[in-house]
Parts: structure tokens; C-alpha cells; sequence
């Protein structure tokens, strides 16, 4: 059995790459004879590298060498020669010492093919002394019209199988080395035994590389099964979503049909009907305690929004079905509907990130209109304030809130899903005692919300406090989701309830109630803690050969950067920088110009900054005017009553 | 000089209003009525603005929630001002802090009484007022959960033997008024939460319907057989009694159908 599993060609955000690695054990790079070794080659082939895939090459389009080019069988060869050496190259650039010299391709030893997919033929070098196919047969073919033939002496399908057969392992053999790099958890352990085995008899894990959404059958998440054997009908436990489910239906794909089956076993590729809260790279498995293969952030932290119509209303629920079937097979895309305007955002990792999606959404057949793209901001505090109180509308219930600013190690322990709102509450308080937070703080945690805030209970013997948790909670998420300042989402702040007093009734301490006392005194409380607004930085590395470094430099610190590290790598020099959002809007202009299109180069989430001080005044009132809201944010005073 | 005053309006309709309130309300520059904390069965604004003369304005829950203080409060302090309220102004409403801002503004209050679910009640069904317990609301699930208090309410009249009113939620806004079947659901799904034995279906209960209406129903009974039983239109309230004492029992045969 030999799965086949296509990356998307495009630049990837979404970890999809990574991921359908991290399902297979060898990897085929079609490397077009033309265009040769380009940028994209180099990062598929790094991936490949980084996940223990065994990378093989395919040079493709020697079809186009003849007839566009009209080389001759000595400058044919000559090209293939410089693919390779350039192939090899990489390898030797990435690659992890053991495997630099064993994973390198050569035609002698079977690693490369050559040919034409969309003429259907190809060989391996074994292949063409056996058959007798020289490359002047080939021109010769393509000249006297007699491709045809070519196809039925040297089938393409026939050199890429003889290729995966003679160098890709089998999985029991893959996974011994393979499991190691791409697990972190303890390989001495019965799980890890079972892993590094391939062993169909243990406890069953499997990483789900994708999740796709069928018309027909609904949520199918497919991926690698590491160790045991799944059954339709098991139990199996998401590590990720902390939840279990159950297996509807095991199917294996032939070709792009899925043919059901009742079980499979370790080493294959299952497609799981079913499973309900899958989401792209969730650890599955028959036992709760294992090591996921990846921490799954639930939170992207998008840091551009565009607002998406479509050009016929018709077309609308065409355009929601659409893009929750984008947010599901890339999670760090965010599609939300604005409670005020009713417009559709889409918030992505960055601009090109956006360009993608509504390309897709425009593939898909719906016409639509998008606004430009908008950055998106925190807000936070760099003080303890309160307490303060907030009362409820009717005046009967009093709710009494502190506020400082939350440790960024904790912050990061949110942000990366190890502690969250699923975290088991023993567990949770261990974790944050062990980050020295005092015993009666770390019990108390009421709420996590995965922007990087808490709500603690601190209070003492409330009457009917239990009854109002909730909407005490409901309360401080919708505060975490509309900072008092800008109205943008919240990031850093750990909330301590320290009273209450609530009224006999349940008629008169409802949610219309309670909520908005939780929210006066949170807001009041933040405005008083030196709030600020927060941007969001992107890491930029830039490739450019050294003489444009200078010129690279001077644009990141133009663009309010800083550069972190100069590097000189094989060919070209290495730049890592940092960049705020907000001034990434012309890059791409900018960074051509200045290198005359010599520099290759990405963004990507670094971390949240202050906007500075000189400007944190007016980005607030442009944010606020954006939103239809007066410029001036909030007092203290306007959420506190006598 | 400012002054406010909150005039009951009962629970029926308009002629539920006293002389007295008649006289004041004619007397006062402006008139405002809340109609979200209960609902009166038979009321009519226009026969009341009719009978009354004047122009009667209705306000909603935010307009004296949240905008108090500009609206009615800022003109008590300078006129004269009734607001009417379901049932006794200062029972089963939290209209006393409004009062209380008043009063803090300088403004004079004054509160004008009528009946009310808490009087009409023991009235009603002959239960003697001197052993009901806590009263508690019975509200509607909220974020999918319910409050517990009326099963730890009952639960503790329960064990000194008092009896117990039941206020059922209503959403005057919305148009939502929970029923006594609705009320006796919901124990019932609080017994199966608690499991401390305090509520069954057996249980005896009394509800009220429309009460201080002509067409008001009261029925004891049963809870299994006051979920099915045809109630007329809302409000409704339930009461859960405690130890019957000789005469209450009676009346709760002869009033309410008990034994029926």
C-alpha cells in the first residue's frame, strides 16, 4: 500500500505542509526543468528535511526543454546535471548529518526521474538502460511525433513507483527514526515503544494532518496512525480538545475515493468519519495521557482583518459555508461576523496571508468585494488598580473587581494551549503555584480566556455567589473581548473578584443584570491601570545576496524595526528582523525596489508590543473613529456611580 | 420642591387604583408607569389616561435601569411625579433603590399601596400569611442553567413546615410568562439535580391564576396534576404549603378544590 498525499504548490500558512509530512515517509520534489531549483523548492525540500521525510526527485516538463527551448540531448543533460547538483545542495544545506550523504539523490542510484507528467512518460535511469531510452530517443520522439510510444515504453507511474519502492521505507522501518524527531514525548514509555515499533497491538495514536469538510459525509479527519489499530466505533480521546469521541466510520483513500473499512492498523493513513471538534493537527488516541504531536493553538493570533461582501447578496450563504470551511482546514484564519455592521471579517496571519484566502473564496466561484486590510490591536494594563465596584442596573447586586497585569510566562503558557479553559482545575492550580502564584489565587481561577487573561474568585462566603459564576465569567470574557480603550480584543490581564453582594432573588440577579455589573467594575478598574494599546510585531526574514544587506537594514528600521541577526548562509545572506504590522503595508514595493526583485522574503507572528508612547493617542482615535465611536476613549469615572 | 411618589397599581386592571391614588395622581404634573415587572390582566392604558385625564407614559426597564437619573429622577427634582407600578410598588420590584436615590437627591417620596401577589396570595387561599417562609422566583433557564435557590428555599420552609411562594419568571418584553406546568417542570428538574427527596410529583401544590381577577383560578393539588391542569391566561404564581393547619386545609377545599 502506498499513499499519496498532494501539498498545496502555493506559500502555506496554515502548517498544512508540515503536517502532511509529518503523515508520510518519503517525499517526491517535482522540480520543473526549466524554471529548475526555485525559492519553493528549497522550503518544501527544508520541511521535508526538518520532519525525517526522505526527499526524491522528479524532474518534470522535459517536454518543454524540447520544444520550447529546442535544446539538444548534450544541453538537456547538461540542465538535469545542475538540477541535481543544485538538489543535492540543499540537502546538504538541511539535512541533519546522518542523512546529508545518505539522502542524497543520484540517477545511478535510482533517486531521480525524469520525464513529462502531463505526456505520461518517465524513467529512472535503471529504467532507460533496461528499456534502452536514451535522451536523443527522447527529442527524437517528440520530433517525430511518436510521444506515444514513449508512454508505453517508459510509463511515468512505472519510474515514480520503481523510485518510492527502491527508497522510501516501509513504515516500521520509517518510524524507528522518524517518531523520535517528531514526538516529544518519552520514547522508553509503552506509548513511545508502540510508536517506535509501528506496533498494531498498542495503545493507538494518530496525528491528524487534515480536515476536510465532505458534502456528503461531514467532517473527515485524516492523518497517520502511528501505533494500535482503530475500529469503527471506538472511543478515541482529541489530547488537544480534551473531549473524546467516537469513530463513525474508518476509510481508506483509493485514489481521491475513500473505500470503507472496519479497522486499519499502524503505518496506514486512515480517514475518520465522525469525529466530532477534529480540528488540523489533533493528536487522536485510544488513551488520554499522550504527548501530542503538536501543541494545538486554538488561538491563531491574526493580526490583519479585511471585511468581505459578497457582489450578490444571493450569494451569501454560499460565502458563510465557504468560509467556515476555510477557517476549519486552516485554524489560524478567523472568519467572524461584526455584531454592529453585520459585515463579514476575516482575519489572517498578515496580507499575503488574506490574498490567499479571498483567492480561494474567488476560485470557489463567488464574486466578491473586500475592504483593505485593517491591523488589529490589544489592549492591556501595566498596573494594579482597584478594587472597584460595579453596580447592576437595578442597583440591588454590587460586584467589587481587581486588576494587574498577568505574567507573561503565564501568557505564554495560554497562548501556547497549556493551560486553558479545558485544563483540569487541579491541575491548573498546580501549574500556576509551580509559577509562583500564592495557593488561594491558584484555586480560585474561575476563567481562562485564550487571548491571555484570568478571572480569579478571591472572595469569601458570598451568598449565592455560585449562582452568578457564570455570568460573572460571561461578564469578564465579553470585557476581554472589547477593551475599554479601542473596543479590540484584550491580552494580559489576571481579574480578581474580591466581593460581592447579591440580591435574595434570582429574579433580580440575572445575566441583564450581573453582566453589566461585572463589566462597570472591570472597566472601571482597567482604565485606572495604565491601559495601553498593544501592536502586533512580525518577525521578517529576508534572503538577498549581501550587497543589497544595506539597503535591507536601512528599510527595516525605516519601517520602525529593529534587525536582530545578520547571517551569512550557502548562497545568500540571511537578515531577521522585526516589524510592525502596521508598516508592512508596502513592503513588498519597497523591499523589490531597493534590490531590483533580488530579495526573498516572509513575515510571520513575533510577538505583541506597545505601540509607542508619541503614538498611542492617536492610533486609539483612529481606531475609535474606524469603529463609528468618538474619538476620546472612556474615564474611570464614566463606569463608576455614586 | 421635588416629589415622587409610586402609586400600586394592583393586579387587575385600572379600578384597582384607590381614591386616594385617584386624587394624587390628578394631582401631579407628570405620570409615568412601568408595566415590565408584572403584568395586570386586565389593564388598559387608554380607560386608565380616560379615567385619569391626563397623559400616562409608559417607561422600560432601561429608561429607569440605567437613564433614571436624567429622566424621571432630574424631573422629580424639580415637579411633582408618579410612577405606577404592578402590584405594591415595593414588592416583588426593586423600585426601592430608585427611591432611595430620590431621597438622596432631595427629592420626597411617597408610596401609595395596593395589592399585591404577596398579600393576595395567603387572601386567596385562606394559607395564613404567619407561615409563609422566604418567597423566591422561579426564573427561566439562563445560559442553560437554572437557578437553584427556589430548590434550597423550599427545601428549608420545608423543614420548619412553612409554606412557600412561588413568583413565576415573567419577560414582560419579550411576551414571556412562564406557566405553573413550566414551574412544576423546572422542581421537579431541581429535585433530579439535588436528589434530597424535597419536591415530587405527588407533592401538594396550589396554583393561582389571574388571582384578584374575576376571572382569577386557584387549584390545589397535586403537582403532576397541576402541570396538566387548564390554567387561564398568565400571571401565574404556585404556592407549595407546608404543615396545613385544620382551617387551612379547609379552605384550600372549599376555595381551591383540593381533594377534587
Amino acid at each position: 500500500m502506498i499513499n499519496l498525499i498532494d501539498t498545496p504548490g502555493h506559500i502555506d500558512f496554515s502548517g498544512r505542509v508540515t503536517r502532511s509530512l509529518r503523515a508520510i515517509d518519503g517525499a517526491i520534489v517535482v522540480v520543473d526543468a526549466v524554471e529548475e531549483v526555485m525559492i519553493q523548492t528549497e522550503t518544501v525540500t527544508r520541511q521535508a528535511l526538518e520532519e525525517r521525510v526522505r526527499p526524491l526527485l522528479f524532474i518534470n516538463k522535459i517536454d518543454r526543454l524540447i520544444k520550447e527551448l529546442r535544446l539538444p540531448p548534450d544541453q538537456i543533460q547538461e540542465k538535469l546535471v545542475r538540477i541535481i547538483r543544485d538538489f543535492n545542495r540543499l540537502i546538504e544545506m538541511y539535512a541533519e548529518p546522518e542523512y546529508r550523504e545518505k539522502w542524497k539523490v543520484s540517477p545511478t542510484a535510482g533517486s531521480v526521474a525524469f520525464g513529462s507528467a502531463r505526456d505520461r512518460w518517465g524513467f529512472t535511469l535503471a529504467m532507460a538502460q533496461k528499456r534502452d531510452i536514451k535522451f536523443s530517443d527522447v527529442v527524437e520522439a517528440y520530433e517525430k511525433g511518436r510521444v506515444d510510444e514513449l508512454k508505453q515504453v517508459v510509463p511515468v507511474e512505472e519510474a515514480i513507483l520503481d523510485m518510492v519502492i527502491e527508497h522510501i521505507p516501509p513504515p516500521h522501518v520509517a518510524q524507528r527514526y522518524r517518531v523520535p524527531k517528531i514526538w516529544r514525548g518519552d520514547l522508553e514509555s509503552e506509548i513511545g515503544q508502540a510508536m517506535l515499533n509501528c506496533d498494531e497491538n498498542g495503545p493507538a495514536v494518530m496525528c491528524v494532518t487534515n480536515v476536510l469538510v465532505d458534502p456528503h459525509a461531514g467532517v473527515v479527519a485524516t492523518g497517520r496512525l502511528f501505533s494500535g489499530t482503530l475500529h469503527e466505533g471506538d472511543t478515541i480521546y482529541l489530547i488537544g480538545a480534551r473531549r473524546s469521541s467516537r469513530i463513525q466510520q474508518v476509510g481508506i483513500y483509493m485514489g481521491q475515493y475513500r473505500d470503507v473499512v472496519e479497522a486499519l492498523p499502524a503505518g496506514n493513513i486512515p480517514a475518520l468519519l465522525g469525529v466530532e471538534g477534529v480540528k488540523a493537527g489533533e493528536t487522536i488516541a485510544t488513551t488520554k495521557d499522550v504527548v501530542p504531536f503538536e501543541q494545538i493553538r486554538y488561538i491563531s493570533e491574526p493580526v490583519m482583518t479585511i471585511a468581505i461582501e459578497p457582489k450578490h447578496p444571493r450569494d451569501l450563504p454560499r460565502l458563510v459555508d465557504f468560509l467556515n470551511k476555510l477557517t476549519l482546514e486552516d485554524p489560524t484564519l478567523v472568519a467572524k461576523i461584526d455584531q454592529e455592521s453585520g459585515e463579514y471579517l476575516l482575519s489572517g496571519m498578515g496580507q499575503l496571508h488574506l490574498e490567499i484566502a479571498t483567492h480561494w473564496i474567488k476560485k470557489a466561484g463567488i464574486d466578491i468585494v473586500t475592504s483593505p486590510p485593517i491591523v488589529i490591536y490589544r489592549e492591556t494594563i501595566r498596573k494594579r488598580a482597584g478594587p472597584f465596584e460595579g453596580k447592576s442596573p437595578n442597583k440591588h447586586n454590587r460586584i467589587y473587581i481587581e486588576v494587574e497585569p498577568l505574567e507573561p510566562e503565564i501568557i505564554e503558557l495560554i497562548r501556547k494551549g497549556e493551560i486553558g479553559e479545558y485544563t483540569d482545575r487541579k491541575t491548573l492550580a498546580k501549574i500556576l503555584r509551580d509559577h509562583g502564584w500564592d495557593t488561594d489565587e491558584a484555586r480560585g481561577v474561575w476563567a481562562v480566556d485564550e487571548k491571555g487573561n484570568i478571572l480569579i474568585d478571591l472572595t469569601k462566603g458570598v451568598q449565592f455567589l455560585h449562582e452568578v459564576r457564570e455570568m460573572i465569567s460571561a461578564g469578564f470574557y465579553s470585557c476581554m473581548e472589547d477593551g475599554p480603550l479601542a473596543r479590540e480584543l484584550v491580552r494580559g490581564i489576571k481579574v480578581k473578584l474580591v466581593d460581592a453582594q447579591l440580591h435574595e432573588d434570582p429574579a433580580h440577579r440575572g445575566y441583564a443584570q450581573i453582566v453589566p455589573a461585572t463589566r462597570h467594575a472591570l472597566y472601571a478598574a482597567m482604565l485606572s491601570a495604565d491601559p495601553i494599546i498593544l501592536e502586533p510585531v512580525q518577525k521578517i526574514t529576508v534572503k538577498v545576496p549581501v550587497e543589497y544587506v544595506g539597503v535591507v537594514t536601512r528599510i527595516i528600521s525605516q519601517k520602525r524595526g529593529r534587525v536582530i541577526t545578520i547571517e551569512q548562509r550557502e548562497y545568500v545572506t540571511q537578515v531577521i528582523g522585526e516589524i510592525p504590522a502596521a508598516e508592512t503595508f508596502d513592503l513588498a514595493e519597497v523591499l523589490r525596489g531597493g534590490t531590483g526583485g533580488r530579495a526573498f522574503w516572509g513575515l510571520e507572528f513575533s510577538s505583541w508590543q506597545p505601540v509607542p508612547a508619541s503614538m498611542q493617542a492617536e492610533v486609539i482615535a483612529a481606531i475609535r473613529r474606524r469603529k463609528g465611536l468618538s474619538p476620546e476613549p472612556p474615564k474611570p469615572e464614566d463606569f463608576i456611580e455614586r | 420642591m421635588g416629589f415622587l411618589v409610586f402609586v400600586g397599581m394592583g393586579l387587575c386592571d385600572e379600578l384597582d387604583l384607590s381614591l386616594r391614588s385617584i386624587d394624587i395622581l390628578k394631582s401631579v404634573d407628570r405620570i409615568y408607569a412601568e408595566l415590565y415587572t408584572s403584568y395586570i390582566p386586565h389593564l388598559s392604558v387608554e380607560r386608565l389616561e380616560k379615567l385619569l385625564g391626563k397623559k400616562v407614559e409608559v417607561l422600560s426597564r432601561s429608561d429607569l435601569e440605567e437613564k433614571a437619573r436624567e429622566t424621571i429622577l432630574a424631573e422629580a427634582k424639580k415637579r411633582s411625579v408618579a410612577l405606577l407600578v404592578p402590584g405594591d410598588p415595593m414588592l416583588a420590584t426593586t423600585h426601592v433603590a430608585l427611591r432611595i436615590e430620590a431621597e438622596e437627591m432631595g427629592i420626597r417620596t411617597e408610596v401609595v399601596h395596593a395589592a399585591s401577589i404577596f398579600s393576595a396570595a395567603p387572601s386567596a387561599t385562606g394559607l395564613q400569611p404567619y407561615k409563609f417562609g422566604r418567597s423566591v422566583t422561579i426564573t427561566f433557564p439562563e445560559g442553560g442553567k437554572l437557578s437553584n435557590t427556589p430548590y434550597e428555599v423550599l427545601e428549608e420552609n420545608s423543614k420548619r413546615g412553612l409554606h412557600t411562594l412561588f413568583l413565576l419568571d415573567i419577560k414582560a418584553e419579550a411576551g414571556k410568562y412562564m406557566t405553573i406546568r413550566d414551574a412544576v417542570h423546572i422542581l421537579l428538574q431541581l429535585e433530579s439535580l439535588n436528589g434530597r427527596g424535597v419536591v415530587g410529583e405527588s407533592t401538594l401544590g396550589v396554583g393561582l391564576a389571574r388571582i384578584g381577577s374575576p376571572d382569577g383560578v386557584i387549584k390545589a393539588g397535586a403537582l403532576r396534576d397541576l402541570a396538566t391542569y387548564p390554567f387561564p391566561n398568565p400571571p401565574y404564581a404556585l404556592v407549595i404549603p407546608g404543615a396545613l393547619h385544620f382551617m387551612e386545609r379547609r379552605a384550600l377545599e372549599l376555595f381551591a378544590g383540593l381533594g377534587e
